[in-house]
C-alpha cells in the first residue's frame, strides 16, 4: 500500500439500512466516473473522499496520506476541492467574493491557479459584482466549479455538478469541464448517474451498486462488460475513439477512422480533418447480419467477431460482445434472433449500426 | 439626576449589560442545541425555557436562596471577597441573565438550526476551519436571528418587576429599575407619574417591535430567499 501515485482509497462505513465498502485504487489523472444508480453509494463514497462522512478506512492522493487508522484530516485540511449537486454558493457574498473565499484561504506560494484564468474558463467576467440568487441555475454551477478550482485542489471531487440543471445549461457547461479535463493536471472524481456525460468527459469508470464497486477500469473497455450492463440498461453501448479522416461533401458526412475500422457520421462545422472524437455506439442501434448486406438503408456496416454471448437484464434480449478490429462493441439483440443466427464466439458476422453519436 | 431618569438610565443600563453579556453566553448554547444530537440536549434545552414558564417571584426566590449568604453561589462570591449580590446591580445583572436566557437562545437555536448544512460543508471543502465558518458563514447567515435575540432580550429586560423584586429590592441608583418606580408611583397613588413612565414603557415596546418586524423583513429579502 505504498505505491506513491494515483489515488488509494478504502472506506468502509455503515448506517441502517446501507453499507458502503470499496476498496479503489484510481488513476492519479484525469476524470474517474462514480458511476450507478442513486443509491448505490456514490456520493457516500464522494463525502467520504472528501471527509465530509467518517468512515473507517485509508486514502491517499498522490502519495499524500490524508487518512489511515490512526490519523484522519479533517475536511478544511485537505487540498481538495467539491463541487456539490445543488448550489451551494454563499447567498450572502456576491459572486466575487464567492470566488475568493477559498482562493484567500491558502497560502500565496500554493496559488496554481489565478483568479482571472479561473474567471475567463468559467466565463464568469460579467457576472463578479452579482448576488448568488441573481443567477441562472447553469451560472451557479460554473461559479461553484471556479470557486472550487481557485483552491488549487490537488484532487477536484464533482457530485454530479450537472443533475439539477436543465439541458440547455447541461450542454453549456459540459465544454467548461472538457476545457479543464484538457488544461489542468488535477484528478477528478465525477458522480453522475447519466451515461452520455460519463462517455463524455470520463477517462476511467467505477460502477457502483449497493455500496460496492461491481465494475472498475478503463472507459472503453469497462463500458464494453457485458457482466455488469444493467448499470447502463437503456445507455448500454461502448465509446470509440476515432479521427475524423475523409470527408464527403456531397453527402454531407465525415469518416471517423478508428483502430480497425471506421465510421460514417453526419457532417458538422467543428469536424475537420485530423480531429480526435469520441463516438457512443449504444448497444440497441446495433444490429447483427452473417453477410453484407448492402440493399438497405444502414452505412456502417463493419465486419466483427463474436466475443461473448450473454443474458440480459431482461430474459427477451441477449447482449452480444463483438470485435471489430481492436475495438470493442456491445450489441443488444431479443433472443430469438441470437437463438435464429446461432451466434457463438468466434463467429464472423456483420455488424449494422444504425447511429454512431459524436460525444466529444 | 431625578429619581425617574434615574431609573431609566439604571433600566437601559440593566438591559444593555444583560443583552451584551447573553449574546455571547448564549450563542454557544444556542449552536450546541441546534447542531448536537447528545441525550443532554432535551434536559438542557428544558432549563434553558424554564424561566419562560416559570413565575418570576419562584426565578426570583430560589436566586435569592442561592446568592445569599447560606446559597452556595453566596459562599462562594463571600470568600472571593466580593460579597453577597442580593440587592445590588450586579446581582440583577446575574438574575437578569437567567431570566432573559430563553428570548436570546431560542431565536438563535432557530436560526442556527435552519442554516443550510451545505453552507457549511461548502466553506468546509474552502479550507475554513470551524471558527472560521462560524464567524465567516453561520453568523453573517443568522443575522435575522441575531437582530431578534437582541431586542428580544433587551426588551425583555426592561420588563421585568418580579425577579427585580426579589432579588433587588428597590434601591434608587442600584436596583429601582423602570418597572419598579412606576410600581412605587401606583402604590403611592402618584397616578400621573406612573401614566408617564408606563406610556413611555408601552410606546418603546411598540416601537421595538415594528422596528424589529421592519429591519427582519428587510434582512431577509436581501440576505436569502
Amino acid at each position: 500500500m505504498t505505491q506513491s501515485n494515483g489515488i488509494l482509497a478504502r472506506f468502509r462505513c455503515g448506517f441502517e439500512s446501507f453499507q458502503l465498502d470499496v476498496d479503489l485504487q484510481l488513476p492519479g489523472q484525469g476524470i474517474t466516473a462514480l458511476f450507478g444508480h442513486s443509491g448505490g453509494g456514490k456520493t457516500t463514497l464522494l463525502r467520504c473522499m472528501a471527509g465530509l462522512q467518517k468512515a473507517e478506512g485509508y486514502l491517499s492522493v498522490n502519495g499524500d496520506c490524508w487518512q489511515d487508522d490512526h490519523h484522519r484530516l479533517p475536511v478544511h485540511q485537505r487540498p481538495l476541492a467539491y463541487v456539490f449537486q445543488e448550489t451551494s454558493l454563499f447567498p450572502h457574498l456576491s459572486v466575487q467574493r464567492n470566488l475568493t473565499y477559498g482562493y484567500q484561504r491558502i497560502p500565496a506560494d500554493q496559488r496554481q491557479i489565478d483568479f482571472g484564468q479561473a474567471v475567463d474558463w468559467l466565463g464568469l467576467s460579467n457576472l463578479l459584482n452579482r448576488m448568488p440568487e441573481k443567477l441562472s441555475g447553469g451560472e451557479r454551477q460554473r461559479v461553484a466549479i471556479a470557486r472550487a478550482l481557485l483552491t488549487s485542489p490537488r484532487l477536484l471531487l464533482m457530485d454530479e455538478p450537472l443533475s439539477a440543471l436543465d439541458r440547455k445549461s447541461k450542454q453549456d457547461i459540459l465544454p467548461y469541464l472538457e476545457t479543464l479535463h484538457q488544461t489542468l493536471d488535477i484528478p477528478m472524481v465525477y458522480v453522475s448517474h447519466a451515461a452520455p456525460e460519463v462517455a463524455r468527459l470520463a477517462d476511467h469508470v467505477v460502477m457502483m451498486d449497493n455500496g460496492r464497486v461491481i465494475a472498475e477500469g478503463p472507459l472503453q473497455e469497462t463500458l464494453a462488460r457485458t457482466d455488469q450492463p444493467f448499470a447502463l440498461e437503456e445507455d448500454a453501448g461502448v465509446i470509440v475513439n476515432a479521427v475524423i479522416g475523409e470527408r464527403d461533401t456531397r453527402w454531407h458526412l465525415c469518416r471517423a477512422d478508428f483502430e480497425g475500422g471506421s465510421l460514417w457520421v453526419r457532417e458538422e462545422p467543428q469536424l475537420e480533418s485530423g480531429r480526435p472524437v469520441r463516438l457512443q455506439v449504444l448497444a440497441r442501434d446495433i444490429s447483427i447480419a452473417l453477410a453484407p448486406n448492402h440493399e438497405q438503408s444502414i452505412q456502417n456496416l463493419l465486419p466483427a467477431r463474436v466475443e461473448q454471448v450473454a443474458t440480459d437484464q431482461s430474459p427477451g434480449t441477449t447482449l452480444v460482445r463483438l470485435q471489430s478490429g481492436d475495438t470493442p462493441f456491445l450489441a443488444r439483440l431479443t433472443s430469438r434472433a441470437a437463438h435464429q443466427l446461432q451466434l457463438v464466439p468466434d463467429m464472423d458476422v456483420w455488424l449494422q449500426i444504425k447511429t454512431v453519436a459524436i460525444v466529444d | 439626576m431625578s429619581p425617574e431618569w434615574q431609573a431609566v438610565w439604571l433600566t437601559l443600563k440593566l438591559a444593555g449589560i444583560t443583552t451584551l453579556l447573553l449574546m455571547i453566553i448564549g450563542t454557544p448554547i444556542a449552536w450546541w442545541l441546534a447542531r448536537t444530537r447528545h441525550w443532554l440536549r432535551q434536559p438542557v434545552f428544558a432549563v434553558v425555557a424554564l424561566p419562560l414558564v416559570l413565575p418570576p417571584t419562584v426565578l426570583g426566590f430560589y436566586l435569592l436562596m442561592m446568592l445569599g449568604p447560606d446559597g452556595f453561589i453566596g459562599q462562594l462570591t463571600e470568600r472571593l471577597g466580593i460579597g453577597t449580590l442580593p440587592f445590588t446591580f450586579e446581582g440583577l445583572v446575574l438574575a437578569s441573565i437567567i431570566y432573559s436566557l430563553p428570548f436570546t437562545v431560542q431565536p438563535l437555536q432557530n436560526a442556527f438550526a435552519s442554516l443550510n448544512e451545505r453552507m457549511l460543508e461548502a466553506a468546509a471543502t474552502l479550507r475554513a476551519s470551524p471558527w472560521d465558518s462560524f464567524f465567516t458563514i453561520a453568523v453573517p447567515l443568522a443575522r435575522p436571528g441575531f437582530l431578534t435575540a437582541a431586542v428580544l432580550t433587551f426588551a425583555h429586560t426592561i420588563g421585568e418587576f418580579g425577579v427585580v423584586l426579589m432579588i433587588g429590592g428597590n434601591i434608587p441608583g442600584e436596583t429601582r429599575v423602570l418597572s419598579v418606580a412606576i410600581y412605587d408611583h401606583v402604590e403611592a397613588l402618584e397616578y400621573s407619574q406612573a401614566h408617564w413612565l408606563a406610556g413611555g414603557m408601552l410606546l418603546f415596546a411598540f416601537l421595538v417591535l415594528v422596528g424589529l418586524h421592519t429591519i427582519n423583513g428587510r434582512l431577509a429579502g436581501g440576505v436569502v430567499k
